[in-house]
């Protein structure tokens, strides 16, 4: 949809998604509706990067994205700037055999020591993978290595790839949507792949915000304990940690503006979510889910939402929740269903995965 | 005055053997991990159908973590913030070329939803969640070898945050025929001083 997200979020005004029948056999081992970052365009984005050594799909997402954030934030890096990788599957496209890149690579740890090198961070990369929250978790847990006093400044790209792997995976499950996505519809039958990459910068300092920046007010991971596979039928673990973040954050649920919610379109997922947010009082908070637009990029998401959230606060503008028609959940829920114009200041960023995974962050508008 | 914290109890399975506290609990001369790690949970009595459908990784976190909240004595009619920190340096790599190798052959295409949902290192943590009936803080993280300095830190941060009253925090890395696990409780309560040094110490014991 575009390497910028000026560009981005004027698609998502006007409605456009980047949700499409990919065809090509090349990489996937089917057709499949979803959202691919093209090759060409990738490689020429890639050739105004300089660099001596060879660098795998994923890593050339990560390192564009984060030269850019790098740059625009003017903070030099020292060994009070830390750097935090979300990723759910990493490189996990060498393990293919027709791909040219060693196994090993496929290790988290060498994803994080090129990205560390490129850069010339100072401090080694912490990885976190945890499932789908992975992008929105990364930004809880830079909050608080910023509030231990650890880092001054943390850079956090995230980023994930569709690849056989994840297609037939995700297929396994009957979980892939054989047309656009429609979180929250009563004719949802499941979630497109999608792939990006997005970094932002969490500071303690003033002098380095962006026009569009907020202050983090509190954030929740809590655990569904109840299937590795499957939502809780109570939305337990993400009724928790939306708790959990309002009670740090000293606000209640009516003061929320907006909900930038995790929607993936299956069946299970958006029900829980529904049951959640009722449970909360959050029936009347407008909400989208914005899968119908990038697909689910698994472990970028949660971050790549969070600062389209940030773009909607700085303009001002509900976006709406793409594919959705008719409700299908059992709780009523305010979808979004045209972009608007509204005055915003706060809004919760939540996301749930695998392993019973719930994150919650809430944000406020920096004025 | 900042509250302190200790490390009320600490358990480590490696090379066929299981010890708490320093304590040799269970040791075995089967060197293959899934027999050693089968006969553990027979021996320590752990009577979890689950722990058999379990992927290598899980396994042994959920062993090293059972015997853990098992030996804290916990009162089984309240419920326990005890968040969990993992990390590890293969993530879910083992199960992940296990699962790689079933779709690898266009003509031999048998891709597994139950090897599949493996593929990810924080299901370990859903698997412990469930068993011990805990909604608290979860992550997962992985480092080039041990890091003390980044469990710490977290742990610190839940503890002081009071998004838990306790931290289930350590490594858990399974590769190939390769194995650790070395994981530890952090509360208010014990005798461990909770610091890189103190946890750097036990890890190397």
């Amino acid at each position: 949809m575009g390497f910028d997200t000026h560009t981005v979020f004027d698609y998502l005004k006007n409605g456009d998604s980047a949700i499409q029948l990919v065809k090509d056999s090349t990489r996937f081992y089917k057709p499949f509706f979803g959202a691919v970052i093209p090759t060409e365009t990738l490689e020429s984005k890639f050739k105004t990067l300089e660099s001596k050594n060879k660098f795998t799909r994923l890593e050339k997402m990560l390192l564009l994205s984060l030269s850019k954030t790098i740059k625009a934030s003017g903070i030099e890096i020292n060994n009070r700037v830390g750097l935090i990788i979300s990723t759910t599957k990493g490189n996990i496209d060498v393990l293919e055999d027709q791909n040219h890149f060693p196994k090993d690579r496929a290790y988290l740890g060498q994803l994080g020591q090129i990205i560390k090198d490129y850069f010339n961070f100072k401090n080694d990369a912490i990885v976190i993978s945890n499932a789908c929250v992975s992008g929105i978790l990364s930004v809880a847990i830079a909050k608080r290595y910023l509030q231990e006093g650890i880092y001054d400044h943390i850079f956090i790209v995230a980023g994930d790839l569709i690849s056989d792997f994840v297609l037939s995976g995700f297929n396994s499950f009957h979980a892939i949507s054989d047309a656009p996505c429609r979180p929250y519809d009563q004719d949802r039958v499941g979630i497109n792949l999608g792939e990006a990459a997005v970094s932002v910068l969490v500071t303690s300092d003033k002098n380095h915000l962006s026009d569009d920046a907020v202050e983090i007010l509190g954030e929740g991971s809590c655990n569904d304990a109840n299937h590795i596979s499957g939502p809780s039928r109570t939305g337990e673990g993400l009724f928790r940690s939306i708790k959990s973040a309002l009670k740090e954050a000293h606000i209640t649920p009516n003061q929320i503006d907006y909900l930038s919610a995790h929607g993936t379109a299956t069946l299970f997922n958006d029900e829980m979510e529904a049951i959640a947010f009722d449970r909360l009082g959050l029936n009347h908070t407008p909400l989208h889910s914005l899968k119908g637009y990038f697909g689910h990029t698994l472990g970028a998401s949660g971050l790549l939402e969070t600062i389209i959230g940030m773009q909607s606060l700085y303009q001002n503008t509900l976006i709406a929740s793409a594919g959705f028609k008719t409700l299908g959940i059992s709780k009523p829920l305010h979808i979004i269903t045209e972009t608007t114009p509204k005055k915003l200041r706060t809004f919760l960023k939540t996301a749930s995965g695998f392993g019973g995974c719930n994150t919650a962050v809430l944000f406020r508008k920096v004025s | 005055m900042d509250k302190t914290y200790h490390i009320s109890s600490y358990c480590q399975i490696k090379n066929s053997s299981i010890l708490v506290d320093g304590k040799l609990l269970f040791s075995s001369p089967i060197l293959e991990f899934q027999p050693f790690i089968k006969s553990a949970a027979q021996h320590l009595n752990t009577k979890y159908s689950k722990f058999y459908k379990m992927d290598n990784l899980s396994k042994l976190a959920f062993l090293a973590a059972d015997i853990l909240l098992k030996n804290a004595e916990l009162d089984a009619n309240s419920e326990h913030n005890i968040a969990i920190v993992l990390s590890n340096k293969a993530s879910s790599l083992d199960t992940d070329r296990t699962y790689q190798t079933s779709i690898n052959d266009p003509d031999n295409f048998f891709p597994s939803p139950s090897v599949f949902v493996y593929t990810l290192p924080n299901i370990c943590i859903g698997e412990i969640s469930i068993k011990h009936q805990l909604h608290s803080e979860n992550c997962f993280f992985i480092f080039d070898s041990f890091n003390a300095d980044h469990l710490w830190i977290n742990a610190q941060s839940l503890l002081k945050l009071q998004k838990a009253e306790m931290v289930l925090c350590g490594w858990v890395d399974f590769d190939d025929k390769n194995y650790e696990a070395f994981l530890y409780l952090v509360e208010e309560n014990g005798i461990i001083a909770h610091s890189p040094n103190e946890i750097k110490r036990l890890y190397k014991t």
